[in-house]
């Protein structure tokens, strides 16, 4: 059974231990969800892959303490752009600013005590399959501090109960469903206490159990964790539970942005078909092709 | 054709300028992972090489055989039996030994290298790695490289034993070759620099056999397919590689 005193616990614990050094957290203390201040901003962002233009002219900004959901329909880069926040991929032009720093321009040293400060949760967990859940947990712990085993135990254990898989410490990724794979995989994200927490499609491919777990979770680790987060997802109504602010892509840019209401009202024909599932719309229903008479009976012509 | 031609050169330019770099990489980076990820070798060295034991031990056993088999009926003729060692000798210690050892590593570790990188990169798990600010190279890939380079000379010198052991099975046990001349016979004609030539291909074939399983796993494509083809490429490779190098060595030390 999911409370959300669970997550609160963990909080409670991993601070009381004041376990984890590491990456800066300054702007983590000086947190506050009345502070509006931006802690990403993608800039005149250009990015191709081969001839397709992904993005062209991308400008949007995230909120600290947020969760910001990315939404929209399946290949116009929803995924990318979390590649280029956290420089898997690097833009054509323009600049991709976390806390004021350009990623592109870190070397790799930099790069990597940047990203001591995001979680990542993969569309498929990407568990390391020759580890226990455990040691998966405490991969990270191990890798960036010295702390005594007994600790890294605690913080661990705390991790996983936070998910709701302290009882599955000892199995190995293979004996997980992709659900609790999933949850792992948070307990892994969060497992530094991260600044930014990056969901990459987190509700895909679940059971609605499951999915009802991950929604929550969501939520509750970021307000509990005061963490920013951006979701990517094209699950628009389970993404609109949980998010304070979306953006919708298409077409290489924004199409629309605002808080899962005012997208909800969002008159454009696109965000529409997009928030309400049409079928067919100016995301059509047919992918570009010559005209179905001329290519069914042209060539009997010849 | 020309075109063709000219476009096939420079891929084979550009994976082997890939390839270099690749090693120059993770030369930097061995004395870091020797110091601070000591046991991640041990174990990548049992991987490669003890688990390699059964089938390398079962081959040496077989391939010495033959080797008494064939030196025997051959010196047989000019009633020079006797130096059945010899032969058997130099061919394990300074060519088939290595050689042998190297293409069975290719096969068994190699291909196990590469599919295990080549699997970690489909599923996503050395992106994982780098997001946690953890550099792949430096956990996953060094280790097992510098484990296949520890192990070959280790499997190359079980294979030779055993080797040596067959080939004496054959031409003392079993043709009647008197078990004196067979080492005496040896142990006057071979010297240390046959031992050392031996050991250069060992330690020449280990860094290639293990650099190229590591190359071809972290470049796979990350598909299935992507994957078997990276292990085919890497018993392909490895192998024309490790008879290149056979030769060029062997020639040197001549």
């Amino acid at each position: 059974m999911l409370h959300a005193i669970d997550v609160n616990d963990f909080c409670y614990a991993t601070r009381a231990f004041g376990a984890i050094p590491g990456p800066s957290r300054s702007s983590f203390n000086t947190w506050s969800r009345n502070l509006s201040d931006t802690l990403i901003e993608i800039r005149d962002v250009d990015f191709s892959r081969g001839d397709r233009t992904i993005f062209r002219n991308l400008s949007l900004t995230i909120e600290r303490g947020d969760v910001t959901a990315i939404m929209g329909p399946s290949g116009t880069g929803k995924t990318t752009l979390l590649q280029l926040i956290t420089r898997q991929l690097t833009p054509d032009r323009g600049q991709i600013l976390v806390d004021g720093i350009n990623v592109a321009a870190l070397n790799q040293a930099e790069l990597y005590r940047l990203r001591q400060r995001f979680g990542v949760l993969f569309q498929n967990g990407a568990l390391l399959t020759d580890m226990s859940v455990f040691e998966n947990v405490a991969f990270p712990i191990r890798e960036h501090t010295r702390l005594p085993d007994s600790l890294i135990r605690h913080v661990v254990l705390t991790k996983l109960h936070a998910v709701g898989l302290r009882g599955a410490a000892q199995l190995m990724p293979a004996q997980l469903s992709g659900g609790m794979a999933r949850r792992v995989a948070l307990a892994r994200a969060i497992a530094m206490d991260p600044d930014v927490l990056l969901y990459d499609e987190p509700f895909v491919g679940l059971d609605p159990i499951s999915m009802g777990v991950i929604v929550k979770l969501v939520g509750q680790i970021s307000d509990a964790l005061d963490i920013t987060s951006i979701v990517v997802s094209h699950d628009v109504h389970d993404v609109s539970a949980v998010a304070d602010y979306c953006y919708v892509i298409a077409d290489g840019g924004v199409v629309a942005a605002g808080t899962p209401a005012e997208l909800d009202a969002e008159s454009s024909e696109l965000v529409n078909q997009f928030m309400h599932g049409l079928p067919d719309g100016p995301v059509g229903f047919h992918y570009d092709a010559p005209d179905y008479r001329e290519q069914l009976f042209g060539a009997e012509k010849d | 054709m020309l075109r063709d031609i000219w476009t096939t050169l420079m891929g084979f330019l550009h994976a082997f300028g890939g390839m270099c770099l690749f090693f120059a990489r993770l030369v930097r980076y061995t004395p870091q992972v020797v110091f601070k990820r000591f046991s991640l070798v041990v174990y990548q060295v049992y991987n490669a090489g003890a688990l390699s034991l059964v089938v390398i031990m079962i081959s040496g056993l077989f391939v010495g055989g033959v080797l008494g088999l064939l030196a025997y009926s051959s010196l047989e003729r000019f009633n020079a039996e006797d130096t059945t060692g010899i032969f058997a000798g130099l061919g394990l210690v300074k060519g088939i030994g290595p050689v042998f050892t190297a293409l069975l590593f290719a096969g068994r570790a190699g291909t196990a290298l590469t599919s295990e990188i080549g699997l970690m990169k489909a599923t996503d798990q050395l992106s994982a790695m780098e997001m946690m600010a953890v550099d792949p190279l430096r956990y996953v890939v060094v280790p097992r490289f510098l484990g296949g380079v520890v192990a070959m000379p280790l499997l190359t010198a079980i294979f030779t034993s055993i080797g040596l052991l067959g080939s004496h099975l054959v031409a003392v046990e079993q043709f009647g070759v008197d078990v004196g001349s067979y080492w005496q016979q040896m142990q006057n004609i071979m010297d240390i620099d046959d031992v050392y030539e031996g050991i250069t291909k060992s330690v020449v074939f280990g860094v290639v056999a293990s650099l190229v399983a590591v190359w071809e796993g972290y470049n796979s494509a990350p598909t299935a397919e992507g994957v078997g083809r990276a292990t085919t490429r890497t018993v392909v490779v490895t192998s024309i590689a490790v008879l290149f190098f056979n030769y060029m060595i062997t020639a040197i030390y001549i």
